[in-house]
């Protein structure tokens, strides 16, 4: 038997295949047409005049609607995190042996997740009529604070609960789907190790929980931005309700719904960059290994050319004692 | 507690999910430093027996201690009460459990699983929780894996970084859970090992198994249950070379 040589990978096979390949009219006939279709419609934007660019250009970086923009990042950031705590919250209530935590949980999502958020923030705007004064306190106990009701809800505060109230109701779907994915055998052992309910919860269940809820997650914020337009309705000071003003006093509508439009899609732009580093966070441990980020591609592509000459060696024409003092000289 | 009680003792343990009864009476005793294989055919409930050893399953009849102390119970007045989250936790803190499907934390590296109970359930330093785990890596001769995250590491090596994951807690008793039934056979055998070494130091273990080699070997006792029931126990050389049941001569033919 040990006669036999083991059979090594031979490396003087034949060449490596060189096919030519399918041929795809189809493709070619598709491209034509979208790339024709893309070319009129710029044409048609660009020649136009009633489009009005000069005046798009100029109302951009209006101090207005500068200001409108950071009103709506700000009603964003509130709302959604208001909707994540409240999601986290209400899913694990939903998940809860308790079947009056449970049904608790379930009420919340079937009400507010069955009406209509602005019926919602007109509800909210209007609570005033309702309850003239808010007290602070026990309930059917001592009370330690009154505040009345119209000085307390602000447009920024009536569509920053509304919209925050409603998101909630999603969120907690999302998170317990996410919750819900993970294996049961994680709980198990973390229970095993002697983690409590909670901790096991927190530490082991929702950090994995993560993969599953980011992606809806970043949807729903990007739907966020865009919603918050409604403040609208009850005279807030955000994007759109900046650019309506505006449109109001000069008969230019278009021309300002096409600056309040560049500047969603700014922002839902830099949303998707946000959305896309944090499912890597939570993508740890996953696949193998990660591929690298498009940032990474370009620098890596920099270093490689930049780096190329180290390939020569010491004995190349740029020595690395060379290349170090040519860089101190510059 | 005391030092002569038994390390694990069950007396008439009864399990029933809905209208299956799971165990129909089981009644044993573990002494400290025994090592005792548990075998028998897939659905005799030798797995729900080792669960409800750290209350993974509740019991519905029979009585069931961990070193003199009523495992997920409190006996007062004649009554048992159930005991909160907090203290149940306590208690299997000091128990390790290994599982078939190993259930490493995957958003975790192999260090970060050994320290993460540690750290949260006993507190402490970071720095003395990761020597710590460094060395029981290197005990199962895992060192050069401390960052790999265990969709990295092979089954046999994640079931080694599972039970020093076990270990970290400083257990009186380990429970292993088929623990290299999901393994390519070719890796067996370091998981086995790890097992081997950690009877000799003696630490006290029930092992679910279908490695009858390891149970000839290791184990000081030996118990074949079916259906439910404890058919026959005893020491595994004996048990093995004279099966005195039936149902244990057909199931050993099988596998043997």
């Amino acid at each position: 038997m040990s006669d036999v040589p083991l059979s090594a990978p031979d490396s003087h096979g034949p060449e490596d295949i060189e096919a030519v390949a399918v041929r795809h009219p189809g493709r070619w006939v598709a491209s034509a047409i979208v790339l024709l279709l893309a070319v009129a419609i710029v044409n048609s934007m660009a020649t136009n005049p009633r489009f009005g660019w000069g005046q798009v250009g100029h109302f951009l970086f209006d101090h207005r609607i500068t200001s409108g923009v950071v009103v709506t990042i700000e009603l964003t950031v509130a709302a959604q995190a208001l909707g994540i705590v409240l999601g986290v919250l209400l899913a694990v209530m939903r998940l809860s042996p308790n079947p009056l935590v449970a049904g608790g949980s379930w009420l919340y999502v079937w009400f507010f997740r069955g009406t209509p958020v602005l019926v919602q923030i007109l509800f909210w705007y209007n609570i005033g009529a309702l309850y003239p004064s808010i007290h602070l306190g026990i309930p059917f106990g001592p009370q330690f604070v009154a505040i009345n009701a119209n000085s307390l809800v602000t447009p920024f505060l009536t569509v920053a609960l509304g919209l925050g109230l409603n998101e909630g109701a999603y969120m907690s779907e999302i998170v317990r789907a996410g919750i819900i994915s993970v294996d049961e055998g994680q709980t198990e052992a973390a229970l095993s190790l002697g983690m409590t309910r909670l901790q096991t919860m927190r530490r082991i269940v929702l950090p994995q929980a993560m993969r599953v809820i980011i992606p809806p997650t970043g949807n729903e914020t990007i739907s966020m931005l865009k919603t918050t337009s409604l403040a609208f309705v009850v005279a807030g000071a955000d994007l759109l309700s900046a650019a309506e003003n505006i449109a109001g006093a000069n008969f230019e509508p278009i021309q300002l719904l096409i600056v309040a439009s560049i500047w969603y899609l700014v922002l839902t732009s830099v949303l998707y960059v946000g959305q896309y580093y944090l499912e890597r966070y939570y993508a740890r441990g996953s696949s193998r290994e990660l591929p690298p980020t498009p940032l990474q591609r370009i620098r890596r592509g920099v270093f490689s050319v930049r780096h190329d000459p180290v390939a020569l060696g010491p004995l190349g024409p740029l020595g690395g004692v060379e290349r170090h003092e040519g860089g101190s000289i510059r | 507690m005391t030092a002569s009680a038994p390390m694990v003792k069950a007396e008439g343990v009864h399990k029933r999910f809905g209208r299956l009864e799971v165990l129909r009476g089981i009644s044993l005793e573990v002494a400290r430093g025994e090592v005792m294989c548990i075998i028998g055919p897939s659905g005799s409930g030798k797995s729900t027996f080792l669960r409800a050893i750290n209350h993974l399953e509740k019991i519905n009849r029979g009585r069931l201690w961990v070193d003199g102390e009523l495992v997920g119970y409190r006996e007062h007045g004649g009554k048992l009460h159930e005991l909160p989250d907090r203290e149940v936790a306590k208690r299997r803190a000091e128990i390790g459990m290994v599982f078939q499907r190993f259930n490493l934390f995957p958003h975790k590296t192999a260090l970060e699983n050994v320290i993460e109970a540690p750290r949260l359930v006993r507190g402490g330093a970071r720095a003395a929780a990761t020597e710590e785990a460094t060395t029981l890596l290197r005990r199962v001769g895992l060192s050069d894996k401390l960052a790999s995250y265990p969709s990295q590491l092979s089954g046999g090596q994640q079931q080694r970084v599972a039970i020093a994951r076990a270990l970290a807690m400083k257990p009186k008793l380990m429970l292993f859970d088929e623990p290299t039934s999901a393994l390519d056979p070719e890796l067996v055998g370091d998981v086995l090992d790890v097992m081997r070494d950690l009877a000799r130091e003696g630490m006290t273990m029930i092992v679910v198994t279908h490695e009858i080699g390891f149970a000839r070997e290791v184990a000081d006792a030996l118990v074949f249950m079916d259906e439910g029931v404890i058919v026959e126990s005893g020491d595994p050389r004996e048990v093995l070379a004279n099966p005195r049941h039936e149902r244990t001569k057909l199931f050993l033919s099988k596998v043997l």
